[in-house]
């Protein structure tokens, strides 16, 4: 019967939030995570990783540019959407969506890639043809000041920004963390924890992906990858995914033990329909598997090319793992009964607005983007104070 | 501070576009949003302008006086004339407009009187292959007053207003 | 039939002036239908309930719900002796067309019509980002379907199951307590169907309203009173197995 077990409210049998609801936080947890990697260059004075600075930025504001897409290909009326900013609601988490989004793509992302460039977009509106020096020229705001001391200002200022910028990128991925975390409807979302588990496997995203990035462009570059920065990516995404995983265990336990009366239905889900999703996908091979093969880079000296193997597999595992880590979170808290006493099926559709294909298109559309901002704003070049000498 | 000129132009482009963005919400937010909490309140009234379908019992004993009168008296008293003739505003409004369908009681009796241990034990059902043998109920029961002790159970019900 | 009969008809008698203003879209300006005046909910009686769908059909009607979904429905629950916990609940297209015949199995059965509660408290207007839905002066939640975004939020947070996306308007939608009807003096379409009193409309402000008396009178409870929603939708007779 059209996919039910058991009993559901009748009007709970279809879901309401579909793939697309799972890329977003996905989407928003890569930006958050590739902003921490930006910030241990500027505000920890990790130098090991700065080959990777511009890059982390310019990968956080690819995917922030398509962040909002999921979200209105999803809406009924998506041309409604401007309501968030005029009557936003105060009571609703969501409603913050509009100006968190603004405020961290704005103050904070555009803001600190500007001044971190803007020696280079003055150099560049100068020598450039055309549309592109146009573009340049608009970008420098009409300003060709690149004295030292205005650099020197950039420089304090941007400090400030990255500054503000970390907890920017927390509210940002953190608040979507609250709006599963605080429906007490839904015993699979409520918890005080999911704000928290969202932020870290989020840093575990978006430092594997600008990592994986990072090394798959320093090869098409014909470059030689700088290995003590990848060991250093290497270093805090293993870390950061012990506290990953420390906390979802913590939840995981905690549920197992107080066996409250929805543990008998939501272990019955996880044993079952989110099998594969969560058992095999997100824990075994998406934290479990790296985890081990990060940990062997810790302790065992393996050689350069070894090592570059094993993060590019822990990398591609923990960005699956922690994409399946949304499924189950978002597709898996609707695939139950309020009454506990049933389960649905998520069919995904192929060509919908909210299908298969749009999924897959938004996923690579970052990419697609992150080649034009690295057109436009290379990430290597000998002016920039980030990037260190090597590897370039 | 010629040295930091770009800066306070970016700040200048966050200034303008607050201005232009407070103009357009002047002119975009409805005018009733906020007069009784976060919601336009002209969405109040425009709910309870919807049209009505069901036109309620006291529209139809108002003008059906005698089978009011039958009804009353009997065990149906309660059960309102729209639960088993559907919904008919519009014939209240303008009775030429739509004449009632008298319903099918083979479908409309045995929903509610057909016997089954989920129902209140105090309810009155029957299996309805056993009760009558396929006779339609109104060949023993008047619909409007169907218990037998309470008047003459064979007269039909009559149609139409007085 | 003479006119002065007809006209009575439409101007009935409680919404003869209050009509006007009603039906103009401003109940707030109508002199005989006063929002401060009233604080809706319902009355469900659980022993009461035959099962026979009326209301769900006469909400469709009134209404036009879509199929599939349903603004209100009814339940029925099979509970055994050896399984208290675990009942077993069916609900055929929403109950609409009744519930097969339940065996003599010497069993617990009993129906449980559910709708939206009209909380109080509501987790559903909380968590909408813009104020598309709210609850009125009077008690009823409502949703300004000229404003939804259809993000579906309030639907995930609504404890109940009682919201939906319409699949056409692509808004929120669920029970509205047939607001154009109570502030005409009407009841719900749901009560007016139901043939034997199972659900009655309850003006929680109205002090000749008989629920006053039932609730001194009878055990009463609301759906998931852990939620701590403010639900105003009454049941009496609840069984503790009920979702």
């Amino acid at each position: 019967m059209n996919g039910v077990e058991g009993y559901m409210y009748p009007n709970e049998i279809t879901l309401y939030w579909s793939v697309l609801i799972v890329l977003y936080p996905y989407i928003t947890g890569l930006v958050a995570g590739a902003f921490i990697l930006a910030s241990l260059v500027r505000v920890f004075r990790v130098e090991a990783v700065a080959p990777t600075y511009r890059l982390a930025l310019l990968t956080a504001l690819s995917f922030l540019l398509v962040a909002p897409l999921p979200l209105v290909l999803h809406l009924g009326h998506p041309f409604r959407s401007p309501e968030m900013y005029f009557t936003p609601h105060d009571t609703s988490a969501m409603a913050m969506f509009g100006y968190v989004y603004l405020w961290y793509l704005m103050a904070v992302l555009v803001f600190e890639i500007w001044l971190d460039y803007r020696q280079d977009i003055v150099l560049l509106s100068q020598q450039s043809k055309g549309v592109l020096r146009l573009v340049y020229k608009v970008m420098t705001l009409g300003s060709s000041n690149i004295s030292e001391r205005s650099l020197y200002i950039d420089e304090r200022v941007g400090w400030i920004v990255t500054l503000v910028g970390i907890p920017s990128a927390f509210l940002l991925h953190g608040y979507v963390g609250f709006i599963f975390g605080s429906i007490k409807a839904n015993p699979w979302w409520s918890s005080p924890l999911m704000p928290v588990v969202f932020i870290f496997s989020a840093m575990v995203s978006g430092i594997a992906a600008v990592m994986l990035l990072y090394m798959a462009l320093t090869k098409l570059r014909r470059q030689k990858i700088d290995i003590r920065c990848v060991d250093t990516i290497a270093m805090y995404m293993f870390y950061i995914f012990i506290i990953d995983f420390s906390l979802e265990m913590l939840d995981l336990i905690h549920r197992i033990y107080e066996a409250d009366e929805s543990f008998r239905s939501l272990n019955f889900m996880a044993h079952t329909k989110l099998f594969f999703s969560q058992i095999v996908l997100q824990i075994l091979l998406g934290t479990l598997l790296p985890l081990i093969l990060l940990f062997l880079t810790q302790v065992v000296k393996f050689k350069e090319i070894v090592r570059e193997r094993m993060y590019v597999v822990s990398g591609c595992l923990a960005l699956i793992g922690i994409f399946a880590m949304r499924w189950n979170v978002v597709i898996g808290g609707q695939l139950f009964s309020k009454s506990f006493l049933g389960y649905t099926t998520y069919k995904v559709d192929l060509v919908t607005k909210e299908g298969l294909l749009a999924a897959v298109g938004l996923t690579i559309l970052p990419l697609f983007f992150l080649w034009g901002l690295m057109k436009l704003l290379p990430p290597w070049t000998a002016t920039s104070a980030h990037t260190a000498a090597a590897g370039d | 501070m010629k040295d930091a000129v770009h800066l306070f132009r970016f700040a200048g482009l966050f200034v303008i576009a607050f201005i232009v963005f407070l103009v357009v919400r002047g002119y975009v937010v409805p005018k009733s949003f906020g007069e009784y909490g976060h919601y336009r309140a002209a969405a109040i009234g425009e709910i309870a302008a919807l049209p009505v379908k069901f036109a309620g019992h006291d529209a139809c004993e108002s003008c059906h006086t005698d089978i009011a009168d039958t009804k009353l008296k009997g065990k149906h008293a309660h059960v309102n004339c729209e639960a088993c003739h559907g919904a008919l505003a519009v014939h209240a409004i303008d009775p030429t407009a739509l004449t009632p369908t008298k319903p099918d009681t083979a479908v409309l009796c045995i929903r509610c009187h057909t016997a089954t241990a989920a129902k209140p034990k105090d309810f009155p059902q029957v299996d309805p292959a056993d009760h009558s043998g396929g006779a339609p109920c109104q060949t023993c029961h008047n619909p409007h007053s169907p218990a037998f002790d309470q008047g003459p159970a064979a007269a039909p019900a009559a149609g139409g207003a007085k | 039939m003479n006119i002065s009969r007809r006209h009575l008809l439409v101007l009935l008698p409680a919404a003869a002036v209050a009509w006007k203003f009603v039906h103009a879209g401003t109940p707030e300006d109508s002199p005989n239908y006063q929002m401060s005046e009233h604080w809706w909910g319902m009355l469900i009686d659980i022993p009461k309930c035959i099962g026979c769908g009326n209301c769900v059909r006469a909400c469709q009607t009134e209404n036009d719900v879509p199929d599939g979904f349903f603004r209100t429905w009814v339940e029925r629950y099979n509970v055994s002796d050896e399984n208290m916990t675990t009942p077993t609940v069916i609900s055929p297209d929403g109950g609409k067309e009744g519930f097969p015949i339940a065996t003599e199995d010497g069993e617990k059965y009993f129906f449980v019509p559910k709708m939206c509660n009209h909380c109080a408290d509501s987790p559903c207007t909380q968590v909408c980002p813009v104020g598309a839905t709210f609850i009125s002066p009077d008690g009823v939640v409502l949703i300004d379907q000229k404003y939804c975004l259809g993000c579906a939020y309030c639907v995930q947070a609504c404890p109940y199951g009682c919201r939906y996306i319409h699949p056409e308007k692509k808004v929120a939608d669920k029970c509205t307590l047939c607001y154009h009807r109570i502030t005409k003096g009407l009841t719900t379409a749901c009560c007016e169907a139901c043939p034997t009193g199972a659900r009655q409309l309850a003006d929680l402000k109205n002090p000749k309203d008989p629920i006053h008396n039932f609730l001194k009178t009878h055990a009463v409870q609301v759906l998931k009173p852990q939620m701590a929603t403010g639900a105003k939708a009454f049941y009496n007779g609840l069984d503790g197995s009920v979702r």
